[in-house]
């Protein structure tokens, strides 16, 4: 009996945003529950292109396809195997990092690679290759994938890994969901002894103090990262707070804790309930936040606990904290230099921040490790991320001025969280952007996957 | 502990009521159409909950697989106490109403294939006087209306057929409990035009299993669907004609 549910495939028009909210773009949204019923979207597709989005949480139009349909993983979720001894989880890409922390800490088990927030989805996790506060020893998310399943755009339903087609499996991780739509994958989870970081700070008191605390750092702990006061001018300039930190052993912790190690704290989580105004953000405010924390950071503190959801995740407590940008978004910019030309192209580009008077409210400065796929965006050297209110006028023309000395300087920007860049600045940031373009060829010659960021940046012909 | 087979499990409101009864600790036998997605979801409940979860293959159209299929799921969960049966499917309305192929096609699924399950279970859980038994129904089979009528027929079938069975097992302690979800927030619904007040799966789930505990009888879901269907139902024909409902 044919069932008549098999033809239904309506989509739903909603406008949607990365997690900048900018830009937005209206969007056909279609949210399979089925395994077949994906494979008939990608097979006999009702719109000219196709995009899979998790979360949303990429920043600017990664996740959009206004020229197309868009199909939310999020009802196939499912987890499908996992082996305790090995610490591999395979499960469906509509899982969120916040669900597999909740089941898997407990029981010892930690991702092996997290970004910022948790609020991401597997699929679109690796689809922007995530790195985290361990790039630089544990590399970014790719490297800890024992294999993916891709739909591509002919349907086919492939099993990629780094040993069988090993070009596809890395220009997937990272291919911004270009190589087609990533349906689940394995990943080798990290075993931990405790639910907290045992971790350590210090206040820094210029760019040339920051890094090198960074260096010194990179060599003690699995986990580093500095918060820069990206308003400091002359001699502070770059002036900021580094961290460190490592999984706390059984040990460590507090006798009190040590029955139930792998419990997290409840911790209450508060929500920006609408739009704040456009200007609560604004240079005075950003200038002013920025000087507390540096002032409030302790000197130097070794040894503390801080419980995982507190050191990976902290803005996770603040539910949509982009609405703190006003209803016009902001976008976040990072960059990354290689090592010879970090330390002069850090100096000029937050010079330029700070002479043009452009407030970032939260930034970050980190080294990286190896590189990974054509379009991952990690490479050895120092990332710099400052988020930028959207409403400032001629920012799309200082950003530019920014992308110019990325490229001089042999850098990149993160496409994940990308809004603006051009398609000539993405090929000269992206030198293996053309062995890319050939697998995608093979992989989707039809172009049938596309965002609003491949049509952008030219990253493979879409049908319309 | 449950054993509870779910006949049409992979649908979301039948997946979200799998993790409901998952959660409290009980053992599940799954059946339905895709191999694929059944798989899927056993690993999922056993990997979340850490219970036995049994799977079987269902052909609604066959109804000679039928008794063995329930065979299986007895086997599988070491007994029986209690069955779920979301089989179904909405097709495409209007048009579906108004061929005969699809419109007999629809109530085989919602109706023959569902009497013929329970019936077979019914008849093993009347033995042990034991158990219970859960459908879902559909608020579209409380009026007929001329968007969807050979799917509400089918459905408004499932609800007497039910009817008759509360009648002839609750004296011997059997949970016979009709569902009737107003939107729900699944596959039936997207992209549907002019809802309004859409549940999540999850929540209406945990409405059933608390229900479940409490009493038979029939159920909406959210509540306040009671209320709508009693007006629609009772809408003159002379006015209700003119409704494009």
């Amino acid at each position: 009996m044919a069932l008549p549910n098999a033809r239904q495939m309506r989509p739903v028009q909603r406008q949607v945003s990365g997690w900048g909210r900018y830009p937005r773009s209206q969007a056909r949204l279609y949210r399979p529950e089925k395994i077949a019923t994906l494979g008939r979207l990608i097979a006999a597709p009702p719109e000219g292109s196709l995009l899979a989005r998790g979360l949303g949480r990429s920043y600017g139009d990664a996740a959009l396809n206004s020229q197309g349909g868009t199909v939310l993983s999020s009802r196939l979720d499912r987890l499908l195997e996992f082996d305790p001894e090995s610490g591999v989880l395979r499960a469906e890409a509509g899982v969120s990092f916040a669900e597999i922390l909740r089941l898997f800490v407990p029981r010892g088990f930690f991702l092996p690679v997290t970004p910022g927030t948790q609020q991401v989805s597997l699929g679109g996790a690796i689809a922007s290759d995530v790195h985290g506060k361990n790039h630089h020893l544990d590399g970014s998310l790719s490297r800890h994938l024992l294999s993916i399943e891709l739909l591509d755009g002919q349907g086919r339903k492939l099993s990629l890994s780094p040993d069988r087609d090993a070009q596809a499996f890395h220009a997937t991780a990272g291919g911004m969901g270009l190589t087609g739509f990533i349906t689940s994958a394995a990943i080798r989870l990290r075993r931990i002894e405790t639910a907290f970081i045992s971790a350590e700070r210090t206040r820094s008191r210029d760019l040339d103090e920051t890094m090198q605390l960074l260096e010194e750092f990179d060599g003690r702990w699995r986990y580093t990262v500095a918060w820069l006061d990206t308003l400091a001018k002359g001699g502070s300039l770059g002036r900021g707070v580094v961290m460190g930190g490592e999984h706390a052993r059984l040990d460590q912790l507090e006798s009190r804790r040590r029955g139930r190690p792998l419990d997290l704290p409840a911790r209450s989580t508060l929500s920006v309930p609408f739009d704040a105004p456009g200007l609560l953000l604004n240079p005075f405010s950003i200038r002013l936040f920025n000087q507390l924390y540096y002032r409030r950071a302790p000197a130097r503190i070794q040894g503390e606990l801080v419980d995982l959801r507190s050191f990976f995740h902290p803005l996770d407590a603040l539910r949509d904290w982009n609405r703190l940008y006003g209803r016009r978004g902001f976008l976040q910019y990072q960059l990354v230099l290689p090592p010879c030309q970090s330390r002069p192209g850090l100096i000029e580009v937050l010079e330029r921040f700070s002479q043009a008077g452009i407030p970032s409210f939260l930034s970050v400065l980190k080294r990286f490790g190896q590189e990974a796929g054509p379009l991952s965006f990690p490479c050895p050297g120092y990332t710099l991320t400052l988020d930028i209110p959207a409403r400032l006028r001629s920012l799309e023309q200082f950003l530019d001025g920014i992308d110019r000395i990325i490229v001089r300087r042999g850098g990149r920007v993160y496409l994940a969280k990308d809004a603006r860049l051009k398609p000539d600045a993405a090929e000269a940031m992206y030198p293996r952007l053309a062995q890319w373009l050939q697998v995608k060829q093979r992989l989707d010659p039809q172009g049938l996957f596309a965002s609003d960021l491949s049509r952008r940046l030219d990253l493979g012909g879409s049908r319309r | 502990m449950k054993r509870v087979a779910v006949l049409g499990a992979t649908s979301a409101m039948a997946r979200a009521l799998c993790r409901e009864f998952a959660g409290r600790g009980d053992r599940l036998f799954l059946a339905a159409r895709s191999r694929e997605d059944l798989e899927a979801q056993a690993s999922d409940l056993r990997l979340r909950y850490g219970v036995e979860v049994g799977t079987g293959l269902l052909r609604a159209e066959d109804r000679e697989s039928h008794a063995p299929l329930i065979k299986e799921a007895i086997a599988s969960l070491g007994g029986l106490d209690g069955v779920v049966l979301a089989l179904g499917a909405l097709g495409r309305q209007p048009e579906d109403s108004r061929r005969a192929g699809p419109a007999a096609r629809l109530v085989d699924v919602n109706l023959t294939a569902p009497i013929s399950l329970l019936t077979i279970a019914a008849e093993r859980l009347e033995a042990q006087r034991s158990g219970f038994i859960v459908a879902f129904g559909s608020v579209a089979g409380d009026r007929g209306r001329q968007s969807n009528y050979a799917y509400g027929a089918a459905k408004a079938g499932l609800d007497v057929f039910m009817q008759g069975l509360r009648h002839r097992l609750e004296p011997m302690g059997i949970r016979v409990l009709t569902i009737k979800p107003g939107f729900v927030d699944t596959e039936m619904t997207w992209g549907l035009p002019g809802l309004f007040l859409v549940a999540s799966p999850h929540r209406v789930a945990h409405t059933i299993a608390k229900t479940l505990e409490k009493r038979a009888g029939v159920l909406y879901v959210p509540g306040f669907w009671r209320y709508i269907m009693m007006i629609i139902r009772h809408i003159p024909s002379a006015i209700f004609h003119r409704s494009r409902l």
